[in-house]
């Protein structure tokens, strides 16, 4: 392979890590006083290049690069056109909430595009120790932007809970990934599956993708692994919020199928009960939890929790079915999320005025288009027709009951019903008119950045909800990139718990 | 009964430890008997050694000491890096050498926003 063509295969990621060093090196010469929303203006189009280097990588031939640590191929170039989309509303949410004279407003654009960076990296590397230094280099990230108002004191709370919580995970990923190492002799994610088949060390990888599992599970907030989610995304600074809810979520997602479907697919038969569990777990505490909430971004994290939940069904799917509906849902939940970030951010600002559900009462008075734009993403939160989240939650469940997971399914939809009472609390809030002897809502004008954020997000979420198609022939090509196996297994002698083949067979 | 090759070596170690051991348990047995212990205010005191300590040892101090350890560290860690680089430079390709470079120039970026932020200065 010629060397331009190597470069190729990382663009997006080479973007992304120009503009982050721009912005740090233009930051400090820039005078004390003067606005830093230049810079955030660079960073957004700094993405905006990396999304268009993304979707130019469709048309690189699939194949690896830098002795084959980085895979360019349908499934990592779909989550790469995603996270740099995520990334782009996201600056543009950013420059809309802060004042100009935010404290180092340079460092959070810049380690907004450094954490791009590893986010790009954990969905193309096949190499799972490349894999864990992208998983480090957007943790570390976004442990920092958490604690962005240092000022306050929930904002440090919630960064000192993230990092010590997330590096404890990402330290079993790790030992995941030693003991994986142990037992097949190979971190490469393709080759796991050949040396599986020769391992003599089965019980090892078992433990070692369960570690795996943990590592994963803790970044994409599935229970039991959510305790850090809501005080994390109550502290953090609301259009941090809608970055590290999606993101790095995405990210971790994509490494999650590609582990589990490329690099231990003889072992599906545990690990699918395992993520069977999360996903009815994840469901159930999500829902329950946000039910409880009287804080909206509290409320947002729990219903998070929920939609990690929702994306885990269409793992156990086990189909290219399954794969592309996660990956389509992961589509969907990061712009409704993104979206609905968006106005909390403008409405609540980034010193969080509005925390309360009912703060927000009389928030279409004040302003019809924000108050429009929140029901539309509660809608869609929600799952009604001609949103984004009902086509992702209609391929969830139709691909789970293809495959015979009934209960899950059965699960997943009462669930949903549950999930219609918390959302629609938001949703009379907004639209209920003020009493007269309540202090006047003070919104902020929508600005330029604002309304396009808003525009790209909705249009995305209706794209998505009206003419699907494209999209998941996207997510679908995406998911043919890893070899297509029957639901018909022989399970591997020895290693089966009596209690998962219990689960087993109860969930086929 | 075959002789385990380990057994040798079980042997020795017992014995090494065992011989470490014993004149030291005398030893005790030998202070227990002839010098209890009788501790008091004047036989704890410092004696020829230094200054009575004032206060505690559990202090604040400035956080301006970390910023200077942490850019130390990454400096340090670059050396770590750049050693086995030069150790195998001959035949190294002009890509690692262009990789090694970006990696310096990452870290001088590093360097120029620390200093520019004015962490290199004393506040």
């Amino acid at each position: 392979m010629n060397g331009s063509m190597t470069v190729l295969r990382i663009l997006p990621e080479i973007i992304f890590t120009l503009t982050g060093v721009a912005i740090m090196l233009i930051d400090p010469v820039m005078p004390k006083q003067a606005s830093r929303k230049p810079l955030g203006w660079l960073a957004a189009f700094g993405a905006l290049a990396a999304l268009i280097a993304s979707l130019y990588q469709y048309s690189l031939p699939v194949g690896t690069a830098y002795f084959g640590v980085v895979q360019t191929d349908a499934f990592s170039v779909f989550f790469h056109v995603l996270i740099s989309g995520i990334i782009l509303v996201s600056a543009l949410v950013v420059l809309d909430a802060v004042h100009p004279d935010t404290e180092s407003l340079g460092e959070l654009f810049a380690l907004m595009s450094f954490g791009a960076v590893g986010m790009l990296l954990m969905t193309s590397g096949v190499e799972l120790l490349l894999v864990f230094i992208g998983l480090e280099i957007s943790s570390i990230s976004t442990y920092i932007l958490a604690g962005f108002r240092r000022k306050t004191a929930k904002s440090p709370e919630s960064a000192l809970k993230y990092f010590l919580l997330g590096s404890f995970a990402t330290a079993f990923f790790l030992y995941g990934i030693a003991l994986t190492y142990g037992a097949t002799g190979t971190t490469r994610i393709t080759d796991i599956a050949a040396g599986l088949a020769t391992s003599h060390a089965l019980p090892i990888a078992v433990v070692g993708l369960a570690f795996i599992v943990i590592g994963l599970a803790f970044k994409v907030s599935a229970a039991p692994f959510h305790l850090w989610t809501p005080d994390v995304y109550e502290g953090a600074p609301s259009p941090i919020v809608g970055l590290m809810s999606t993101a790095p979520k995405a990210a971790a997602f994509a490494v999650l199928l590609r582990i589990a479907y490329e690099a231990f697919p003889q072992l599906q038969n545990h690990w699918m009960p395992l993520l069977w569990i999360l996903a009815a777990v994840s469901m159930t505490i999500g829902n329950l939890g946000a039910l409880r909430q009287k804080n909206v971004k509290r409320m947002l994290a729990y219903s998070s929790i929920a939609h990690a939940g929702y994306l885990l069904v269409a793992f156990t799917v086990l189909s290219t079915d399954g794969v592309a509906a996660a990956s389509f849902y992961a589509v969907a939940y990061a712009v409704m999320n993104v979206g609905i970030f968006a106005v909390i951010s403008h409405a609540g600002g980034y010193e969080d005025r509005l925390t309360l559900i009912e703060d927000y009462k009389g928030l279409a008075y004040r302003s019809p288009l924000l108050g429009g734009v929140m029901a539309f993403f509660l809608l869609s939160l929600i799952g009604i027709p001609f949103t984004g989240g009902f086509f992702g939650k209609f391929y969830v469940f139709a691909a789970a009951i293809h495959s015979g997971m009934i209960w899950l399914a059965i699960i997943g939809l009462l669930n949903s019903g549950i999930a219609v009472f918390y959302y629609l609390r938001v949703l009379t809030a907004t639209y209920t008119k003020p009493m007269d002897s309540s202090p006047v809502l003070n919104v902020p004008r929508v600005s330029a950045p604002l309304c396009l954020a808003m525009a790209l997000t909705v249009a995305v979420t209706l794209v998505l909800g009206i003419i699907p198609g494209r999209v998941l022939s996207m997510a679908r090509h995406a998911a043919e990139t890893f070899p297509v196996f029957s639901t018909q297994q022989t399970p591997v002698p020895g290693t089966a718990s009596a209690v998962m083949a219990a689960i087993n067979t109860k969930a086929r | 009964m075959p002789e385990h090759p380990w057994r040798t070596v079980i042997a020795l170690l017992i014995g090494a430890v065992a011989f470490g051991i014993t004149p030291l348990a005398l030893a005790h047995l030998w202070a227990l008997y002839f010098s209890p212990k009788k501790p008091g205010p004047e036989k704890n005191a410092i004696y020829e050694c230094g200054l009575e300590s004032k206060g505690d040892a559990w202090i604040q101090f400035d956080p301006a000491y970390y910023l200077y350890a942490i850019i130390f560290l990454i400096f340090d860690v670059e050396a770590i890096f750049l050693l086995p680089f030069a150790v195998a430079f001959t035949g190294l390709s002009m890509g690692a050498a262009i990789a090694m470079l970006v990696f310096l120039l990452l870290l001088v970026e590093g360097l120029i926003w620390a200093w520019q932020k004015g962490l290199l200065t004393w506040a």
